[in-house]
């Protein structure tokens, strides 16, 4: 008799989840430390393919690509977080208004498009207005997919923040403007900032819509360990996997944090 | 009359947390039994170990001589109305009354029928096809109750049903309530924080504080002869009063009251030295055939009654209640009053 | 989908008289970025192609006409079905249906077992299941890949410990492809599940297990019916991502394993593309994924609150 929350066997699949998650993960991030320059053996503990990242003969081309990359993201994360902010005010606290429902489905659009289909229709419409591929058409493509995913963490905590705090602030003589700026958007923070954190690693993932509207010679990290890859995993590739995989990590450590200080304050 | 529920040094531990300490108590066949306290004191704990929600950590509990401590909560033939009902809210009404005896493997013809009578009994046959969220409260407890009779149980465990209802359907449901333990003559155990509940509804009361059964016995014997401080204070409202204990012979004793009158009243206690007597507030009469003098402090007018507050001349306060009658005269604050004692109206407890 | 959902009752309307200016933005990004090119798209698809990559602009019916139909090497034998696209996504989908339902069997016992934990280590095992999904696909991909090569560690241990004698070639099947769906996506199935089940109301199992019904019993008549939002919100995550995944087909499989995603993928590569052909696969994927949107958006109108 052990309860009604019990079942047998619960524990052990999800053991058996995380080893999948997990195994492949692990075994990249030790086998970067692989002396051998034969990926299948092992030669003892070295950091040497983490030199070659930053030194090695491709050290320019990643390089670069994680430049695109980085800058890339942290653009269309702050522009798509602004534009979900608005938006997410005009949901929240615009009262019902006409075109609600189909500004709700626009706004998460890009969620209900599988990906390669919103990467084949931006690549036709970016070939037809005659707009050449590259860093350009990267990023207004990412601003766009970007969208919802900080819109929902944006509109779900203002759905959380009680309209009595700024009708407070009306009532001590505050403005519209003054309440937004010294009562809602402070307690917007968390929220904005999830949203924001959640667009940037997006957009920092993105492989398929960036490989269509990339153009010739421009390349993004995801699409040129791509490359990279088509020839042949070489353990500079598991160090640079290793080293984002640790991004990750930090970015997740980060959301937690923020979530769980915005879950203390009201 | 055979007993029901036999339970023996129940206790329960999470962690180093004791929920009970070696509870014991047995409750009659067809008895409308009640575990009564405040929040905290192991009487949802003991319900949750008769259901099988919860596992004992040692002890025993029997229904009809069969030991039920380490069946499964399926396998008892015990059911309960949850506090917030629990109705499955994506089955039908007449499929949540029907779910026990379709669990039971009763075929869905026979099913069906007699969760349409248990409809039939709690008035709600015109609901049976509506999904739990489209009643109300009070309907909605009503599934609840025909839910958990519906597959006969020996034993309806009731877990604080009415808290959730307004006042006035409390008052109603708590009629309705007894009159279904007498028709079903099924044995309940009701468990309540409501002391008025507990006394008009209960055969018998099992007054619960700290895990521990502190008094059992009928409504009126709770009343009237509360063993201890707690009860006499838990049940209804009570002046304590610090006494001295002179002698204690069987089931009375002779104390000294503040002031030095001497009275002889019921006692539960077996020792002599300090004590406290229990009076309620409507035992005392202002009187010149005083055991105890006072001097009045406030008095409040409550309608049907007065209630004069006072101390006595050593400083300990009291309270009591009259009786709002033409010819009784209101006494003055500051007013020195005499106090007399009815005959059998205060009683000395064991602590 | 998960959030604040339209049909909520907005509250207060401070900001009634600003609705367009502040929805502007995304009316117009979404609008000209999204909506114009998956509409133009639709008008490509029915476009001819030219030869080396792009569009001729006489319409025709061609590019489904290839899709569906095979007219012999000449184009002038009377009309035959055309397997060879139809089995792709005849693949696709099942291969996307057996991750979904893979991803469920793991995926809900896991969420069940961790909405379950005390408040305090919840929060680990919840975080534990969130970092792989916010890992790079790419990189998690490419490290399956590393694991499941022949001469990998996965054959390596499995050599090890005696329970091959040669190495399982597992990458390039259908089964790699399988596997990496599967780990791609599982933590899409974890997560809404988990919401379902936290906010679950244990309760009312212990109502069932007092009404006789046992672990499994509660299970299925009960617990199941209530979470399901939750399990259908998972499973419509992880199938249709599934279903247009390019990732895994392409670097777990083979020629024989081709998925809807490479089959569009190739179309727009290099002067073997044929843009109108890619577009009219790319809308007939869409009108899979919009009708499955629809079962569910009628599952979710339905479901009790």
């Amino acid at each position: 008799m052990k309860g009604v929350r019990h079942y047998p066997g619960f524990l052990p699949l999800t053991i058996v989840c995380l080893v999948v998650l997990y195994t492949p993960l692990i075994v990249v991030a030790v086998y970067s430390f692989n002396a051998s320059t034969s990926i299948t053996s092992w030669g003892g503990f070295s950091l040497r393919w983490y030199g070659e990242v930053f030194t090695g003969r491709e050290a320019t081309r990643f390089g670069q690509a994680a430049w695109n990359s980085i800058t890339i993201a942290l653009m269309a994360a702050t522009t798509a977080t602004v534009i979900a902010t608005a938006a997410a005010l005009a949901m929240v606290r615009g009262g019902p208004f006409r075109g609600r429902q189909a500004s709700f489905a626009l706004i998460n659009l890009p969620l209900m498009v599988p990906e390669i289909v919103i990467a084949v229709a931006t690549l036709i419409f970016f070939s037809t207005i005659g707009l050449k591929t590259g860093y350009l058409t990267i990023l207004l493509a990412h601003i766009t997919f970007c969208i919802p995913f900080a819109y929902l963490p944006i509109a779900a905590r203002l759905e959380g923040i009680e309209g009595t705090y700024e009708q407070a602030a009306r009532d001590l003589y505050a403005t519209r403007a003054q309440a937004f700026r010294l009562i809602l958007l402070p307690l917007m923070v968390p929220g904005i900032v999830s949203g924001w954190l959640l667009a940037f690693i997006i957009s920092l993932d993105d492989f398929i819509i960036t490989n269509f509207v990339k153009g010739a010679g421009m390349e993004t990290l995801p699409t040129a360990i791509f490359g990279s890859v088509k020839q042949g995993i070489k353990p500079n590739i598991m160090a640079i996997s290793t080293l984002m995989l640790l991004v990750s990590v930090l970015f997740v450590t980060a959301a937690y944090l923020i979530n769980r200080r915005g879950r203390q304050t009201p | 009359m055979s007993t029901a529920v036999d339970i023996r040094d129940a206790v329960k531990r999470y962690g180093p947390v004791t929920a009970l300490h070696g509870v014991s108590l047995t409750i009659a066949d067809n008895e409308f039994f009640t575990l009564l306290g405040p929040s905290g004191c192991g009487k949802t704990t003991l319900l949750r170990l008769i259901a099988g929600f919860e596992e004992i950590t040692s002890g025993e509990i029997r229904l009809f001589g069969q030991d039920i401590a380490r069946l499964e909560p399926h396998q008892r033939p015990v059911n309960t109305v949850f506090q917030q009902y629990a109705l499955f809210p994506h089955m039908s009404v007449i499929d949540n009354v029907a779910f026990g005896l379709k669990m039971k493997g009763v075929d869905p013809a026979t099913r069906r029928a007699r969760a349409g009578r248990m409809l039939e009994m709690v008035h709600l046959s015109q609901f049976a096809d509506r999904l739990p969220a489209q009643l109300s409260g009070g309907q909605q407890q009503r599934v609840a109750l025909a839910r958990a009779l519906a597959p006969q149980p020996r034993v309806l465990l009731l877990d604080e049903p009415l808290s959730a209802l307004d006042l006035k359907l409390r008052q109603a449901m708590r009629v309705e309530l007894k009159q279904l333990q007498e028709e079903t003559g099924i044995t309940f155990i009701f468990v309540t924080h409501d002391q008025e509940e507990a006394l008009t509804m209960s055969d018998r009361i099992a007054v619960m504080s700290a895990g521990r059964v502190q008094q059992i016995g009928t409504a009126r014997e709770i009343y009237e002869a509360p063993v201890n401080r707690f009860v006499a204070d838990f049940i209804g409202e009570t002046n304590l009063l610090q006494v001295t204990v002179e002698e204690v012979s069987e089931d009375r004793a002779t104390v000294v009251l503040p002031g030095g009158h001497r009275i002889t009243c019921p006692s539960a206690s077996s020792s002599t030295g300090l004590h406290h007597l229990s009076i309620r507030p409507e035992r005392l009469m202002i009187s010149d055939d005083a055991d105890l003098t006072a001097t009045v402090e406030r008095v409040v007018y409550l309608g049907t009654d007065l209630q004069v507050i006072a101390h006595l001349d050593g400083g300990q306060p009291i309270t009591l209640r009259l009786q709002n009658a033409a010819r009784v005269a209101l006494p003055e604050p500051g007013q020195r009053i005499g106090l007399h004692l009815e005959e059998g109206g205060a009683r000395l407890l064991a602590d | 989908m998960a959030g604040p959902g339209p049909d909520r009752p907005p509250g207060d309307a401070t900001y009634r008289d600003l609705v367009r200016p502040l929805l502007l933005p995304s009316w117009l990004v979404i609008g000209i970025l999204m909506v114009l090119p998956v509409a133009l798209m639709a008008v490509y698809s029915f476009l001819t192609k030219e030869f080396r990559g792009g569009v001729i602009w006489d319409f025709t019916l061609a590019a489904y006409d290839q899709f569906f139909l095979d007219r012999g090497l000449f184009g002038d034998d009377p009309p035959r079905i055309e397997w060879t696209y139809i089995s792709i996504f005849w693949r696709s989908i099942w291969q996307a249906g057996l991750a979904t339902l893979l991803c469920l069997l793991i995926g809900f016992p896991t969420a069940w077992f961790i909405a379950t934990r005390p408040a305090r280590t919840r929060g680990l095992w919840l975080f534990l299941i969130t970092i792989p999904y916010w890992v790079n696909l790419l990189i998690r991909t490419v490290s399956l890949r590393f694991l499941l090569r022949d001469q990998g560690p996965l054959n390596g241990a499995l050599q090890w410990l005696g329970l091959l004698d040669s190495p399982l070639s597992i990458i390039n099947t259908n089964l790699a492809v399988q596997i990496g769906l599967f780990y791609s996506y599982l933590p899409f199935m974890v997560l809404p599940i988990y919401a379902a089940v936290e906010r679950y109301n244990f309760a009312l199992s212990e109502a069932a297990a007092d009404l006789y019904a046992n672990r499994w019993a509660t299970l299925r008549e009960v617990v199941l019916p209530v979470v399901k939002p939750g399990i259908v919100a998972g499973c419509i995550l992880v199938f249709i991502p599934s279903l247009g995944a390019f990732l895994a087909p392409d670097l777990l499989g083979g020629a024989k394993t081709f998925m809807i995603g490479s089959l569009i993928d190739e179309q727009f590569r290099g002067s073997q593309g044929n843009w109108p052909f890619g577009a009219a696969a790319a809308m007939i994927l869409m009108s899979l994924v919009l009708i499955v949107l629809l079962i569910y958006a009628r599952s979710q109108g339905r479901a009790p609150r």
